[in-house]
C-alpha cells in the first residue's frame, strides 16, 4: 500500500509491524516523532513491546544492553547529543555483541546548538563497532529499520546497527512510500532467539566480563572480524529483502557510473540530490556519475575500489568535520583507492553542517571543480569565507 | 604477560564473543593471586581462630575448617592486606613479595 508519511513514523510504523519485545528510549529533537509515535501503539495495545521511558540516553542504552543481554529484541532511537552521551555505552553494546538497532535522525552537535541535519553525531561513532546504514529517503528509512533487525541478529554477526535518516530532510518531510503487509514483515525477520540469554536459568553465563592485558585485543579482532562477516549477511539480507518487496538494495550504489570519468560518492538524502546535479551535468554532455553510500561501516572497501577503477576523478562528499584532518569518509576512500593500479585523482568536500542547504547548483559545482581541476584537497561547499 | 605465557592461551576464535562467561564458577580457574605484590603471613604464636579474616577477606583467600583457620589460598589472594588490618590480635603481618 502506499501512504504519505514522514521518516521518523515510517520507522516507528516498522517496529509496529515487527512488535520488538523492548524498547527504551529518551526523545530529542529530531528523532521524537519515533518514540512518541511508537508509544502510542504500545499505549494503544497494537503492539506488546516493554516501553522503558529512560531519563536520559545513557540510560536508555543502558537498559538496552541488559534488554539484548536477556535475549529481546531491542530497539531505540536517539539523535546529536543523544548519540554522545550514550558514547560509553554504544561501545559497550558493540563490545558485548548484543544486536540492538537504533535509528537516529541525524543531527549537528553543538556548538554552535542546531538541530538541523548533518552526520556529526553518527559518524564521530564511526569506530565503536556498529554496523552504520543510511537512507537516502524515506522509503529506505522504513525498509533500513526492517533489514537492520535481521542483519544485527544474523549469528555470523551479533552487532548492533545504526540506521540513520538525515535530520528533518527525512525525519520530518512526508514523502510517499510503500509499506509492507504486517504478516510479511514479521515472517521476513522472524522470531528472534539469543543463543545465550541471561534468563535462562538452566544455562547460567556471565556478560559484560572484565578482561585483561591478555584477552582485550583478542575480543577486539573478533569485532573486526564479525564486521568484515557481516557484509555477506548484508548482502544477503538485501537480496530477501529485494524479493518480498521489489526493492533490491545494495551496498553501494552507483548512478550512471559505468562510463562516467568524474564521480561523487555521497551519504544519506543528498545522494538523491546528487543524482538530479548529474542528470543535468549529463544533458550538458559532461561524463558524471555518483555513488551512494548505503553501508558505511563496514566499509564496503572492494566494492569501492571497483566502482573507482579507471575514473579520473572522485569528490567525497562528508556531511562531518574531523576537524584537524579530513572529512572521515575521505579517509576510507583513500585507502580504498591504494589498492587501484591508477587511483582517481581523489578530492574531499565538507557540506551541509547544521543543515545548510545543499542545492543542486552546489552539486554541479562540486562536478565543474573536478573537470576543470579547481580543487583543493579539502573544500568546504557553501561557506562563506 | 610475558610473550612465551601468551603462545599458551586461547585465540580468539576460541573464546566465547563479546568477553561472555558461559561456563558458571569458571573465576576458580583463574588464578588472580599473581597479581600481589605484598603477602598475608600469619603468626602462630598470636592468632585465636576468631575467623574475622575469613569474614573481612573481599575473595575466598583464607581457608578455614572446622572453625579454625587453617592459612591463605595463595592462588586467588591480592594481597590487599584486609584481613592483616582487621585482625584484632595483629597476628598476619604483609610482607613483600620477591620481584
Ligand atoms: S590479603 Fe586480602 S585477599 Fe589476601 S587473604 Fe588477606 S584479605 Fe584475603
Amino acid at each position: 500500500m502506499d501512504i504519505g508519511i514522514n521518516g521518523d513514523s515510517a520507522v516507528a510504523l516498522a517496529w509496529k509491524q515487527v512488535d520488538p519485545d523492548v524498547c527504551a528510549a529518551y526523545p530529542i529533537t529530531p528523532q521524537t516523532i519515533i518514540v512518541e509515535r511508537f508509544s502510542d501503539f504500545v499505549a494503544d495495545g497494537e503492539v506488546e513491546t516493554e516501553f522503558v521511558t529512560a531519563e536520559s540516553e545513557h540510560s536508555a542504552m543502558s537498559i538496552c544492553i541488559g534488554a539484548a543481554s536477556a535475549g529481546a529484541r531491542t530497539v531505540t532511537a536517539t539523535a546529536s547529543a543523544g548519540v554522545t552521551y550514550m558514547w560509553e555505552t554504544l561501545g559497550i553494546a558493540a563490545g558485548m555483541r548484543v544486536p540492538i538497532t537504533m535509528a537516529v535522525a541525524n543531527r549537528a552537535l553543538s556548538a554552535p546548538i542546531n538541530i538541523h541535519c548533518d552526520h556529526s553525531d553518527v559518524m564521530s561513532a564511526r569506530d565503536l563497532g556498529w554496523i552504520l546504514i543510511f537512507a537516502e529517503n524515506v522509503q529506505e528509512a522504513y525498509d533500513n529499520a526492517i533489514m537492520a533487525m535481521k542483519i544485527a541478529e544474523h549469528p555470523d554477526v551479533r552487532l548492533p546497527v545504526m540506521h540513520n535518516l538525515d535530520g528533518f530532510i527525512l525525519s520530518h518531510a512526508i514523502e510517499r512510500m510503500s509499506t509492507l503487509e504486517t504478516h510479511t514483515v514479521k515472517n521476513f525477520v522472524g522470531e528472534y532467539k539469543s543463543k545465550h540469554s541471561l534468563l535462562d536459568i538452566e544455562h547460567p553465563i556471565t556478560h559484560g566480563a572484565m578482561d585483561q592485558q591478555d584477552y582485550y585485543f583478542e575480543h577486539k579482532y573478533q569485532l573486526a572480524e564479525a564486521m568484515q562477516g557481516a557484509i555477506k549477511v548484508i548482502e544477503d539480507v538485501f537480496e530477501e529483502f529485494g524479493s518480498i518487496s521489489g526493492r533490491k538494495y545494495d551496498l553501494l550504489e552507483p548512478y550512471r557510473c559505468d562510463d562516467a570519468e568524474y564521480v561523487s560518492i555521497v551519504i544519506g538524502s543528498t545522494a538523491g540530490t546528487i543524482k538530479e546535479a548529474v542528470d543535468q551535468l549529463r544533458e550538458e554532455g559532461h561524463k558524471v556519475g555518483s555513488i551512494k553510500v548505503r553501508v558505511y561501516r563496514p566499509f564496503p572497501t572492494e566494492m569501492m575500489s571497483k566502482l573507482l577503477e579507471g575514473k579520473k576523478a572522485a569528490a567525497v562528499l562528508d556531511r562531518h568535520m574531523a576537524i584537524g584532518s579530513t572529512g572521515p569518509m575521505f579517509g576510507d576512500v583513500c585507502a580504498t583507492a591504494i589498492d587501484l593500479e591508477k587511483p582517481p585523482e581523489l578530492v574531499n568536500y565538507i557540506y551541509g553542517l547544521g543543515g545548510r542547504d545543499v542545492p543542486v547548483s552546489d552539486l554541479k559545482k562540486v562536478y565543474m571543480d573536478m573537470i576543470e581541476g579547481n580543487c583543493k584537497k579539502v573544500n568546504y561547499l557553501g561557506v562563506r569565507i | 604477560m610475558r610473550c612465551s605465557e601468551m603462545s599458551k592461551m586461547l585465540t580468539a576464535k576460541e573464546i566465547a564473543p563479546g568477553a561472555m562467561i558461559t561456563e558458571p564458577g569458571s573465576a576458580m580457574k583463574f588464578e588472580t593471586g599473581d597479581w600481589r605484590s605484598f603477602r598475608p603471613v600469619l603468626d602462630r604464636e598470636k592468632y585465636i581462630d576468631c575467623l574475622t579474616c575469613w569474614i573481612f577477606c573481599p575473595d575466598d583467600s583464607i581457608i578455614a575448617k572446622d572453625g579454625k583457620m587453617e592459612g591463605f589460598r595463595l592462588s586467588h589472594c591480592k594481597g590487599c592486606g584486609i584481613c592483616a588490618r582487621n585482625c584484632p590480635k595483629n597476628a598476619i603481618r604483609m610482607e613483600p613479595e620477591g620481584v
